[in-house]
This record gives C-alpha cells, structure tokens and sequence, in this order.
C-alpha cells in the first residue's frame, strides 16, 4: 500500500518540525527517511503512524489515496517498531506478540489460531525457542526481532521502523541490517524507517528520503542521491566531500564541463573523486602540498594543502597507487577533480 | 604512565571480602568509630522505643495485656481506625493513580503546580491540616451554616433533617485522613511512569487497543509493585495518623477516637498497661508494613518491574 504525504505541518510551539512536507512512498518498497537528529524524520514517521497529528488546518496523510490524516493509530493498520522497541516488560515474548491479536473486539481469532500465527511469526524472525522468556532476558538484536514480529501480527498495510538499528552496537547492527533487508524481498511490505546512518539508508533502502531542518531535501534510489546530490546539504551529509573556490579550479586550467562556472560559485568533490597526479607531469590541476598520509585501512586518506589559498582537501587513492606514486610528506602535486558539483555562492550552506 | 596504569590495577582490584571494587580504604578505627554511632543511633531512637513498647504492655502478663482489648472503647476504635483506613486508601489509590498518570504521561499547563499541590499534605503540619477541616466545615467555618446544627434557612434544615456532621464526627476524620495521606501513591508513582516513558502505551495503541485496554494491561501492570508499595505506606499512614484528626475528631469515646487517640486517653488515665496493650498494636502494623514493604522490593526486584 503506498503512502502520501500532503503539505503536512508541525510545530512544536515556536519551533518547526515539519514545513509542509510532501512525499510519495512506493508500495512494497523500503524506503529510508535520512537526516540529521532535529530534521523531523521522527516526527514525520510518528504523524504517518498517527501517533502524533499534524498541526491542524495543514495537509493531509493518505493510504493507497484513502484520506487518514484524522483515522487514531489503531485503526491505521500500520506496524510500528520503536527506537528502543517498547515492548510489554511484564508479558513473555509470546504475550508481546498475541497482544495485537487478543486486544481485538470484533473478529479477535480463536485461541488456537493466536497461537498458530504466534508460533509463525516467530519462526518468521528465527526466534522460535524464546517464546516463552521475557523481555529483558534477550539481547538487543532479540528484542528488536520481537518488536518487528509484534508488528507484524496485526497484518499491517505499512511498515513503519523509527531508528531500528540505533541502540545496537556496531557488529548487530551490520547483521540486523542486512537481515531485514533479505526479510523486506520475502514480504514485500511497505516498509518506512528512519536512520540517521547515511551508509545504513545507502545500503538497505530502494529509495532514500534526505531531511535537512523540517523539510525533504531529496528523494531518490541511493545511487541518485549518492551520485547526483540536488543541494549542498545532501552532498555533505551523504559522505565526506571538499569544497572548493570554484575560481581555483579554473585558474588550474583543468578541462571542465563547467566552463559556465560562476567566479565565486563552491565546486564540490568527493575524496575518492580526485586524482592526484605528481607535479612534474605538468598536467592541468590544482597545485596542493601532501600534509599527512593516513594509510591504515583499505584506502590510503590524504591530506593536502592548496598551494593558493592553503585550504585543507582530502583525497582517497588505493594503496597501490600511494606505492606506485611513491608519495612523500611536503611533496607537490596537482589534484585532478574527476566528478565535481558546482553550487552557486547563496545556494551554498 | 605506568604508575598510572598501576593505580588503575589496584582500583578494580576486588577487596578481599569479595564485596566488589574497593577504591576508597580508610583506618579500621575510622570505620569503627562511624559504624558505632549509626549502631548506637538506630538502638537509642528506634529499637529501645520498640522494646519498651512491649515490656511496658506485657508488665502485668499476658491475661492483663488481653484484657485490654475487650474494653468496648478499644474495639470501637479499632473498628474506626480500620473504617478509615478501608476509605482513605481506596480514595487516595483511584486519585494517586489518576495524578500520576495526568503528570506522567501528558504535557498541560498547571502541570508543574498540580505536582506541587500534591506535595502540600507533606509540608504541612498535620495539626493545621485537622483545623483546615475546622475552619472550613465546623459551625464557625464556610460551610458551617449549612452543615449540622447549621442555621442556614434552607441547607441547614435539610442537613439537620438528614443529621449529616462533619467536625466531632466520622466523616471529618476520613476527610483528614484523606489530606494526610494524599501524597503517597502519587509521590510513589509519578517518579517510576516517568521513567518508563509512553512508548508502551503507544505501542498497545498502534497495535489497536483501546485506550481503556491499554490502561489496564500495558499502564496498569507496570506500575503494579510500585502501586502497592504507596499503599502500604498510605495504609500504615492512615492508621496511625494523630495529629490531624486529633483536631477534628472530638474525642468521643466509643464514637469518635480511632487507635492513637484512644493510646493518648488512656495513658493520660494513667492505664499504662492498656495505653501500651493499644500501642503494641500499632507498632506491629508498622512491623508488618515493613515486612510487606521488603517482600515488595524485593519481589518488584526479582520481577524487573
């Protein structure tokens, strides 16, 4: 079931959670809402939920084109798993899960039923044998496979995950990641979550949502957004990137696309995106001095300092091409942006 | 550095009783010194009172001690004091509850003078509490006219009609009780649903409880031991509370005294036996409120709730 967005609005007395916000969520994809904490993403998740409600008089929130924006978060059939999973402490994990089933009124299923879709659920999330523990007797990674198959059990038409992986550590986290992306290709459900990980939302998600201060900055596969960035913002946050005088670019007479370049416009470029040639070849490129080589890990991380104005640039080369360069600290040698993003001065942030 | 690394050693280092981490080491006359006082303390203002509670109700043997309660006097305050116990508690429970909720789990403006005013039974003295009843339903007081032997043209005739006193009267002891005892249930709750946070309760919503069932088995079994520990101490409060409802109460005999009044009359009688007989009584509720108290904790412990 897809999920619209209509001018939504949010303050929280002065301040501004959401500024008419708009978005399209594709049916049966996963799709990341990605920002900064204070951007609204949370609050955006808890209003689609219908835990929170959207100032009145602003837009509206549709499913599958059907009006719910004043329909209570009962009624939503929606599946929500909170950051720190919330589950029922005084009830076993087997109860957690029967509750959506059980607090039911009208067509609440036979007992044996419960216990049929319980037992199914849990095999679903591969903790079959943990039925009848308590909360706090799982781990991290447990609970949070608990609170999902709690959400599954009422059958919702959306998913919606605020902060899934937030409170696990580092190892799980990359595990659990991947274990709900294979999890989303067997149900394909329409799945909503929020992260603050720009390589979590890059990795698992069909379609990123970036925020930035109350509003949608981007939409796009992660390819685009990683790619392509629409605004400073987005750049910046989806990885590390140098800013550059967009004139030392053009006093370097390096060949660009941009020839329509602005004097005082900013040239954004990705570390893994610049070549780093020695001086003596003459080639076009930013004349820099090599500071420091950080060379622990996959790729070798240079600091350089521009000859010009001695601004700070980082690149990334292979460890090969560090040997094969035969870099040493103070050497000269020229940067040859290969993918750069040129924004105007008032654009920049 | 690597007297630095050496301190560290010795700090994590566990002591040799095995009671974790030992940082701090001080003289073995120090420890003495401050394990005498607080031992010496405790047996002065808590542990001698308590004996001699007992020898002075016990002096003249066990058929004197039994004796005193089948004095009518002391089994209509017994009755009382329980009879205001069986209507404070509940009162206080429904209303410490509905508080606690209101402050823990919602935003409203007032907030902070509403958690302030449950306070207020606290920081009052409860003599002042007794004579607030006073001045507000006694003949004197507002609603004076209205109530009792009241004169108001048409109030006062229909109370009189209907008998219904307050000061010097039952009703006027419960409500004293009621103030007194107010702040326990929600002082002891207000605290734990904080900390637990709505998450819980936003949960059972999302999955399609109503709120009444979310109440009932999401809010409600998470603040069970909680919840029963303030009415513990609301209970042992409401039972042995003197001041307030001395002021109210009249000190009718058979009508009015609930169990510590009753211990005042009699030991101003000189009737030492029967005062510590009455005595003895209290300070064994107090010893099963203790009791029931660390079977909470410990219990509440043991649970993770």
């Amino acid at each position: 079931m897809s999920v619209q967005v209509h001018n939504i609005r949010k303050t929280f007395g002065h301040y501004t959670a959401l500024a008419d916000v708009s978005l399209a969520v594709k049916s049966g994809k996963l799709t990341a809402l990605l920002g900064p904490s204070g951007s609204g993403k949370t609050t955006l998740l808890r209003i689609i939920a219908g835990l929170e409600y959207a100032d009145p008089g602003s837009g509206q929130i549709q499913f599958h084109g059907e009006d719910v924006t004043n329909v209570p978060a009962g009624k939503r059939k929606v599946g929500f798993v909170f950051q720190h999973y919330a589950l029922f402490r005084h009830m076993t994990v087997f109860a957690n899960i029967a509750f959506g089933l059980r607090v039911r009124r009208h067509n609440r299923p036979p007992q044996a039923e419960i216990t049929d879709r319980v037992h199914k659920l849990l095999k679903l999330v591969q903790l079959e044998n943990l039925a009848e523990r308590f909360p706090h007797q799982l781990s991290g990674g447990q609970r949070q496979r608990i609170a999902l198959a709690r959400a599954l059990a009422v059958e919702p038409k959306v998913l919606l995950l605020d902060e899934p992986f937030g409170a696990l550590d580092a190892k799980v986290r990359k595990e659990l990641r991947r274990w709900l992306r294979q999890f989303h290709e067997g149900i394909h459900l329409t799945t909503l979550f929020v992260t603050h990980d720009q390589e979590e939302a890059l990795e698992i998600a069909d379609e990123v949502v970036v925020m930035n201060q109350a509003k949608i900055e981007q939409v796009g596969s992660p390819q685009e957004v990683y790619d392509r960035p629409a605004t400073p913002f987005v750049y910046e946050f989806l990885g590390n990137v140098n800013v550059l005088q967009a004139k030392s670019l053009a006093n370097s007479g390096t060949p660009s696309s941009l020839s329509a370049l602005q004097a005082g416009g900013h040239i954004y470029v990705r570390p893994h995106d610049i070549e780093v040639v020695p001086h003596e070849t003459g080639a076009p490129g930013i004349p820099a001095v090599l500071r420091y080589i950080h060379a622990a890990g996959p790729q070798a991380r240079l600091t350089l300092e521009q000859v010009e104005n001695r601004a700070t640039v980082d690149a990334e080369i292979s460890r090969a091409e560090l040997v094969r360069l035969d870099l040493r600290i103070n050497s000269l040698v020229l940067l040859r942006p290969r993918q750069i993003r040129c924004f105007a001065e008032d654009y920049a942030i | 550095m690597a007297a630095l690394a050496a301190t560290s050693s010795l700090a994590v280092k566990p002591s040799p009783h095995g009671a974790g981490p030992r940082v701090i080491r001080n003289p073995w006359w120090v420890r003495a010194f401050f394990m005498t006082v607080a031992l010496l303390f405790v047996l002065c203002f808590l542990v001698l009172p308590l004996v001699a509670v007992f020898t002075e109700a016990l002096r003249k043997g066990m058929s004197a001690y039994f004796h005193s309660f089948t004095d009518p006097d002391v089994l209509s305050a017994l009755r009382l004091t329980l009879l205001t116990a069986a209507i404070a508690v509940p009162a206080n429970l429904v209303f410490g509850v509905a508080a606690a909720w209101c402050i823990a789990k919602f935003d409203f403006y007032g907030k902070s003078l509403l958690t302030t005013l449950i306070d207020l039974p606290f920081a009052v003295s409860p003599v002042i509490s007794g004579l607030i009843y006073v001045l507000v339903f006694g003949l004197q007081g507002w609603f004076g006219p209205y109530l009792g032997a009241g004169d108001h043209p048409w109030f006062g005739a229909w109370f009189n009609a209907q008998d219904i006193r307050i000061i010097f009267a039952v009703p006027g002891i419960v409500l004293a009780t009621i103030f007194v005892t107010f702040p326990f249930v929600a002082r002891e709750l207000i605290p734990l649903m904080q900390a637990q946070g709505n998450d819980e309760e936003y949960a059972a919503l999302t999955l399609g409880a109503s709120g009444w069932q979310t109440f009932w088995r999401v809010t409600v079994p998470n603040i069970k031991w909680g919840l029963f520990y303030g009415v513990i101490l609301c209970n042992a409060r409401a039972m042995g509370e003197f001041g307030a409802v001395s002021v109210v109460s009249g000190h009718i005999r058979g009508e009015t005294n609930t169990l510590p009044l009753h211990v005042e009359i009699l030991y101003n009688e000189y009737n030492f036996v029967a005062a510590f007989a009455v005595s003895s009584l209290l300070a064994l509720l107090a010893l099963l409120t203790l009791l029931l108290k660390s079977l909470v904790e410990w219990r509440a412990k043991k649970g993770g709730a």
